[in-house]
């Protein structure tokens, strides 16, 4: 038999109890320190990335994104044995996003943002939550079915994004000759495409089939082409914080396998959502099954 | 704060593989922002020398037209002017013309739909500038002019223009600077000026800072060369007698 002295005893008694739950049974450090001392945890979320993450007509934030960021938040909580844990949304744009994790104003931001390699050096990715395929859209009699028959046209595209990158690369290798219309933001490449500036638009297919349904007549647009690059969506958290990642990629782990995520991708993707009762009808690509079988943060690129 | 510096990011190749640099890059965006801005910067000039002029003359008429151009575009956000002629004139044109326009080079819409934008923004602020520097001059000087038997448009010419024109440069370097500035309003329909340059950077790269500062020193570099041009056409207009005169 073995006594503690009471000191040590008191000290661990609570740190069993504080601490119980804690796979490596020490302190919580970094991010999940923060929040634990604050008991604040601060999300990032997009405000127009249907149906990842945007605010309905009431400015409340929601989308497929954001509630698996919210499964997150969850397994923080259980993890930190919180009783009560404050959430604070915090809007970022795909321009400050980086940043604002990096300097500790969001601690988690789950949208439709790219893991990859250039963004590793700044930020750590979790496991991902979504993958889309690079394509186009046009117009159903532009006779236009895949990339080759875009030589010397007008494509539009979203800056910023992987598919302006690939679509100029493009460009140069194969001396295709389109005239690249880079736009601010979909809603505006959109308008390109819709008023006749360009005969196509490149972007994520699921965003494509997001400003479809958006479109006067959603039945005047087909999404057609070889997806020219696939991408994985996952969430942001600061670099070199292997512990809050840990929880954060095991939470969405679970979703994943154990089939609840499912229910969610049919609730944003197979039916209508609001603001205004669009269903985007975007099946589940075998892409994104893969995923769901065996959750990874790998990036594409 | 966790970042990682890296400001050899200018000299790497671009991930397009179009042969360039990123630093390449940033200079065909400053190119495109002085060529732009100076281009508009002209047109400003005639057009706001013209109407401040008419908001100055006799008659009703002309000078209410003037008023009207002038409240139209100094009341109507730039960015929203800017949209509207990018987006809306050309679905006003008949349809021929329009069609016509939107088939032209994306970069040739842009910088001219850009151009007219920016110069007709800052072509009603410069107008003001002109009006108010001729209705500086004491009366005594118009009347002379009509004295000596000059016609109005003479009076203008060679008695009431030249001195307003002289007594209007220090605010119109304001206007001159603020044109450059202006233009960074462009990179939202595309034109790959400075600004938006440097956001690509920042999209390409995910260096944000690096790239941030290099379009603030480019933007600071080219009003410095503005503000030492034009302190030199200051000295070398300034009238004796007033302020700032020998």
């Amino acid at each position: 038999m073995f006594r503690l002295t009471r000191p040590l005893a008191v000290a661990t008694m609570l740190s069993a109890a504080m601490f119980s739950a804690s796979a490596i049974g020490q302190e919580p450090t970094g991010t999940l320190k923060k929040i634990k001392d604050s008991g604040v945890i601060s999300l990032g979320h997009r405000e127009s990335s249907i149906p990842f993450s945007y605010t309905d007509d009431k400015q409340q934030v929601i989308g497929y994104s954001h509630e698996l960021m919210l499964k997150a938040v969850e397994a923080v909580k259980a993890e930190l044995k919180l009783a009560k844990l404050d959430v604070k949304l915090i809007p970022v744009t795909s321009q400050n996003r980086i940043p604002l994790v990096q300097n500790g104003t969001v601690d988690i931001e789950c949208g439709s943002t790219t893991n990859n390699t250039e963004r590793q050096r700044q930020v750590s990715f979790s496991n991902s939550i979504f993958i889309i395929g690079t394509r186009l859209m046009t117009r159903k009699d532009s006779g236009i079915n895949d990339f080759p028959e875009l030589v010397g046209k007008n494509v539009v595209t979203t800056a910023g994004t992987t598919s302006e990158r690939l679509l100029r690369k493009m460009n140069e290798e194969k001396q295709m000759k389109m005239n690249i219309i880079s736009a601010k933001d979909h809603g505006e490449s959109f308008l390109t495409l819709e008023t006749g500036r360009a005969v196509a638009f490149m972007m994520d297919d699921a965003l494509l089939y997001g400003e479809m349904a958006k479109a006067k007549r959603p039945s005047d647009w087909v999404v057609v082409g070889t997806p020219q690059s696939y991408e994985a969506y996952g969430c942001m958290m600061r670099k070199d914080d292997p512990a809050f990642k840990k929880v954060v990629d095991n939470a969405l782990a679970k979703v994943m396998t154990s089939g609840e995520v499912e229910k969610i991708y049919e609730k944003w993707f197979l039916q209508p959502i609001p603001p205004k009762g669009l269903n985007l009808n975007f099946p589940l690509s075998t892409a994104v099954r893969n995923l769901y079988k065996s959750p990874n943060d790998k990036a594409f690129e | 704060m966790a970042y990682n510096w890296h400001w050899g990011v200018f000299l790497q190749p671009t991930a397009t593989g179009d042969g360039a640099t990123y630093l390449d890059w940033m200079i065909q965006g400053l190119k495109m922002t002085v060529a732009l801005s100076l281009s508009a910067w002209l047109i400003a000039l005639v057009i706001g020398a013209v109407i401040g002029v008419l908001r100055t003359v006799p008659g009703v008429w002309l000078s209410a037209i003037a008023t009207a151009y002038v409240e139209f575009f100094r009341n109507i956000p730039l960015l929203v002017q800017l949209f509207l002629w990018y987006f809306v004139v050309p679905e006003l044109l008949p349809e021929s013309l329009g069609t016509a326009f939107k088939q032209t080079h994306p970069v040739l819409q842009q910088f001219l739909a850009s151009m007219v934008c920016l110069a007709l923004f800052t072509s009603a602020r410069v107008a003001e500038q002109v009006r108010s520097g001729i209705n500086s001059l004491p009366p005594g000087q118009k009347n002379a002019g009509l004295a000596l038997g000059f016609t109005l448009a003479q009076t203008y010419r060679y008695v009431m223009l030249p001195m307003a024109v002289r007594l209007i440069v220090p605010p119109l370097t304001s206007e001159f600077l603020n044109i450059f500035k202006n233009s960074a309003v462009c990179s939202t329909i595309g034109l790959l000026e400075l600004a938006a340059q440097g956001r690509q950077l920042v999209d390409y790269t995910a260096q944000p800072y690096e790239s941030f500062i290099a379009v603030t020193v480019a933007y600071l570099l080219i009003n410095v060369v503005v503000m030492f041009g034009m302190r030199w056409v200051e000295g070398r207009v300034r009238v004796p007698g007033y302020i700032g005169g020998k």
